[in-house]
């Protein structure tokens, strides 16, 4: 199962609570710096373009704990050959 | 910026054929951006009072009660009726918003300085006589809007800007333990006591105040939800030693447990 996080690098404030969480340490402290002045947390895997290199799976543990809601988390279905049609 | 990684996210679409978003923000919750500190409880603990609204379906008849406090601003978050209370007094506003709305579920949203220090004889008398409301009370062990002064939920040899030695009892007293309080009233029906510092216990939280609406639903009595919350800020630490704090040292204090459940 693969997954992938986007963060709100604007909502984000840089605790870092979602990169203790992360069981497969995909996400790290972005050396630039916001509209806020923090520096945001940002995934690692973002311009991952081989799918089978990815290494997220979409637990969603880091946007379960991201105190600022910041992170939406997607999830590649387990059964995709069932009903194509409904994609969101 | 409105949608920053373009280019791999639609990679990632194109490779699968069906993908699903597992999680985004709760509807309950406006999309304002929390005015609290890195690594704050509030902000989490607000997340999960938005998303049991919205699993029980009770958005447009729950009217919720902010306090002083950190989060005084909390009604500019909710996208549910909001009524600002005096400091302390969300347990008695509360009462009189349930009373004459009865269909209405209404719930307190206090920080351990409103409900265990200057309200403590309001939520007692609520709890006592069994209003029907739900109480979220979030304990950081400090004055946290006033720069981290010693509150009655300090725990015993904290540093706060008050007691720079530690809190010492024969001198400051001892941590008031509201939650066990209020579980010797006659009209309280469920207390529990959780922590937000891992994903385990948030979930535990979550299932908690989705209890403590319920009770209300079901008319059966008062219902309160203690939730210890990291405040790195007060405590002088990083987000991630908050956390460990208060699994280590504060959890000795307020232990993680059911008090009461008589639903």
């Amino acid at each position: 199962m693969k997954g992938r996080i986007v963060i709100d690098m604007e909502r984000c404030k840089g605790c870092g609570l979602c990169i203790i969480v992360c069981p497969k340490k995909q996400i790290e402290i972005s050396d630039q710096l916001n509209k806020k002045g923090y520096y945001p947390a940002s995934f690692k895997e973002e311009s991952e373009q081989d799918l089978e290199k990815v290494k997220c799976t979409g637990c969603a543990l880091c946007a379960i704990t991201c105190p600022d809601v910041s992170i939406e988390v997607y999830r590649q279905d387990k059964d995709d050959e069932k009903d194509e049609s409904e994609e969101d | 910026m409105p949608f920053p990684y373009r280019t791999g996210f639609t990679q990632f679409l194109r490779g699968a054929s069906k993908v699903k978003k597992v999680f985004t923000r709760p509807m309950s919750l406006k999309d304002t951006p929390f005015h609290y500190c890195p690594g704050c409880g509030h902000s989490i603990i607000h997340r999960l009072v938005a998303e049991v609204i919205d699993e029980l379906g009770i958005r447009e008849k729950t009217i919720g009660v902010p306090p002083a406090g950190c989060a005084v601003l909390a009604y500019n978050y909710f996208d549910v009726d909001m009524a600002e209370a005096p400091h302390g007094r969300a347990a008695a506003v509360a009462t009189g918003i349930k009373r004459v709305l009865p269909d209405k579920l209404v719930f307190t949203y206090q920080g351990d300085g409103d409900i265990a220090a200057i309200g403590t004889a309001e939520t007692i008398h609520a709890a006592n006589r069994g209003e029907r409301i739900t109480a979220v009370f979030v304990n950081n062990a400090v004055y946290g809007m006033t720069g981290g002064q010693m509150a009655p939920t300090t725990i015993t040899g904290q540093v706060t800007t008050t007691s720079p030695g530690g809190r010492v009892p024969l001198r400051d007293g001892y941590p008031l333990d509201l939650s066990e309080m209020l579980g010797i009233a006659a009209g309280s029906v469920y207390i529990e006591r959780t922590s937000v510092t891992t994903p385990k216990g948030i979930m535990k939280t979550r299932k908690a105040l989705k209890k403590a609406f319920m009770v209300q639903m079901e008319d059966k009595g008062f219902a309160l939800v203690e939730i210890l919350s990291p405040c790195p800020t007060n405590w002088k630490m990083s987000p991630a030693q908050a956390v460990r704090w208060v699994d280590e040292v504060m959890t000795k204090t307020f232990p993680l447990k059911v008090i009461k459940d008589v639903a």
